[in-house]
């Protein structure tokens, strides 16, 4: 796959924001995100009910007037419920993307600068690490660390930071042959100078493109860690913990413990995933 | 080719000696006091190193690996700290039952995701082509609990069509098991579906964009036999690596959706073992599922470069 950087021309910049603004999948998730944003940072505010407060009396009650989605096992209030369950996801999922893009910014400028044995020797680790199923891995190394969210953060950052280290070293090894780098290199600029003040900033649109992506993946990847009780941890009201605790009870009919939760991590994802597939879009053309 | 062979079984090897250091770092030296991690914080210090000799954990790192991978290779894949038993009686049964449910998955999604990456390419860029590609997408990227959950309120608890456990009765024949598979492989179904259709789409666009296809075209070829003859052939073989290339992330969503259907698989018996620290067992197990991995890719690449007579011919540079 190869990018184009975008020429800090006005006019080229100009034209991005326009196709950005065309594409559909685009105009479609950003909504959808910044939706969940909103719900994460302000929803304590605007929800009817104490997320985490339990009325026994009231367990299990289907959706009505008074709780809209119903009420789990511990008659705690699912719509108060789901609208704050985006809380702990976007932090965990962005920062473990945050680390795997720098993680793999520097692999892919050092591989892609140095060339030669350090980039076949890195290269062929990157492969090699790949090609390891990521979610066993995490799961062995989340096991052995110990549960908690840090662990999490690191075990996905690093697992998913060769895959945008290879991305960055395509996008270098096109742009150290431009004139700017020859010009840089003959003033005697050092490699560290030429890598992170040269060609880091004329490479951040695919860095950008290719993050998104590993957002969408690290949100699918925290939603199945929590989901089997290795990921986050109750009393968050986190949606993948919601229905981990509540899908043994869907045969005795209680679906509403279920569907809504299910039905919002869905939507983040596909709106994540959507947000990517604009911003792709835009930069190929 | 005999080049592109022996490079292509280094890469394999490097890929699973990269995974026995992981696996051998984060099961054996990360945990710590395995004897501790047994016997609890309470037992007698004395105690604790006897089981540990007992066990070998206190020889010398280099030591441990290399009795390790020898009494892998023999085939003793350690003791399960929970069952007192040699783990490869779980292992293997346990992955008889997770390839079958692969199986079922696969063959189901292969043809319907060739099929749509086909339609959307014939397409491309109107309506239809953009209803396959986006729900692909959108379907790749939801985790397999969440579809697996509402296919089990749609089908299992309100329409009543089909079990939602995957524990069929004991001596149930070939057709039951299926039966009760179907629910199972919808979510890993959803998730391969999108990957296989965009790879499709992507080399049908390139076929049909090729000298050859216009040529085909042009001396009046019905586009039918062109599809066929021409075009398929062609945008099939980039399919074949990604079949292989999902087998990884298959097992992944086994993890989840045995756990979810109570499927004694695999995944499930990573679950289990996980759960309860039992590092043996969770060990082996991802070493199986490297190894298994390791030879689907292999199987493919050795495909691919047979059906292309590119790689076949000039050692695959």
């Amino acid at each position: 796959m190869t990018y184009v950087a975008i020429p800090a021309t006005r006019n080229r910049r100009h034209e991005f924001f326009a196709t950005l603004l065309r594409s559909g999948s685009f105009l479609a998730g950003v909504p959808i995100v910044v939706f969940w944003v909103f719900c994460s940072v302000f929803g304590p505010h605007i929800v009817p009910y104490d997320p985490l407060a339990e009325d026994v009396l009231n367990a299990l009650g289907p959706p009505s007037s008074v709780h809209w989605f119903g009420t789990d096992q511990l008659g705690r209030d699912i719509f108060s419920r789901v609208l704050v369950g985006s809380r702990d996801i976007l932090i965990v999922a962005p920062l473990a993307t945050i680390m795997a893009t720098a993680v793999g910014t520097v692999l892919g400028l050092i591989t892609g600068y140095f060339r030669g044995i350090l980039d076949d020797v890195i290269s062929r680790l990157i492969e090699a690490t790949m090609a390891i199923p990521g979610v066993i891995v995490s799961l062995l190394a989340i096991v052995a660390l110990g549960t908690s969210e840090g662990t999490v953060i690191i075990v996905i950052g690093l697992s998913f930071g060769p895959v945008i280290g290879r991305t960055v070293r395509s996008a270098v090894l096109a742009e150290r042959e431009l004139d700017y780098v020859a010009a840089a290199t003959l003033r005697r600029e050092n490699s560290t100078h030429i890598m992170f003040i040269e060609i880091l900033p004329n490479i951040l649109p695919p860095i950008l493109v290719e993050s998104t992506v590993r957002l969408g993946y690290a949100i699918f990847a925290v939603a199945a860690l929590s989901f089997l009780g290795f990921g986050l941890q109750p009393p968050s009201p986190d949606w993948a913990l919601s229905v981990s605790a509540n899908y043994s009870m869907i045969s005795g009919g209680f679906w509403w413990t279920v569907l809504f939760d299910a039905v919002a991590i869905a939507s983040l994802v596909v709106g994540v995933n959507l947000t990517a597939d604009g911003l792709h879009g835009a930069l190929d053309d | 080719m005999s080049s592109f062979l022996a490079r292509r079984f280094a890469y394999s090897l490097v890929t699973l000696f990269v995974l026995t250091l992981l696996v051998f770092f984060l099961g054996q030296v990360l945990p710590g006091n395995v004897g501790r991690a047994i016997l609890g914080p309470f037992a007698d210090q004395k105690a604790v190193e006897v089981l540990n000799h007992q066990l070998g954990v206190d020889r010398p790192l280099l030591v441990q690996y290399g009795a390790w991978i020898g009494r892998f290779l023999q085939g003793d894949m350690g003791q399960s700290y929970i069952y007192r038993a040699p783990v490869a009686d779980f292992v293997i049964p346990a992955l008889g039952h997770s390839l079958k449910l692969a199986a079922v998955a696969f063959l189901v999604v292969v043809p319907l995701g060739i099929a749509g990456g086909v339609v959307a390419a014939l397409n491309i860029n109107r309506p239809t082509d953009r209803i396959i590609s986006l729900g692909g997408l959108s379907a790749a990227a939801i985790p397999e609990f969440v579809s697996g959950i509402v296919m089990v309120l749609i089908f299992g608890v309100w329409l009543r069509w089909l079990p939602i456990s995957a524990a069929w009765p004991d001596g149930a024949g070939a057709l039951t098991q299926l039966y009760y598979l179907i629910l199972p492989a919808m979510p890993l179904v959803f998730v391969l579906f999108g990957y296989i259709a965009r790879m499709t789409r992507a080399g049908m666009i390139e076929a049909l964009d090729s000298d050859y296809t216009r040529t085909a075209v042009l001396k009046g070829l019905p586009w039918r036999q062109v599809i066929w003859r021409h075009v398929l052939r062609n945008a099939l073989l980039p399919t074949i690596t990604v079949v292989a290339s999902q087998t990884g992330y298959l097992i992944g969503g086994l993890l989840v959706v045995e756990t979810l259907f109570r499927y004694q698989g695999l995944g499930s018996l990573i679950y289990n073992a996980a759960k309860g620290k039992d590092f043996p067992m969770l060990e082996a197990s991802v070493l199986i599922i490297g190894l298994t991995y390791a030879v689907a890719t292999l199987i493919a690449d050795l495909l691919y470069s047979w059906l292309n007579p590119r790689i076949r011919m000039d050692g695959g540079q």
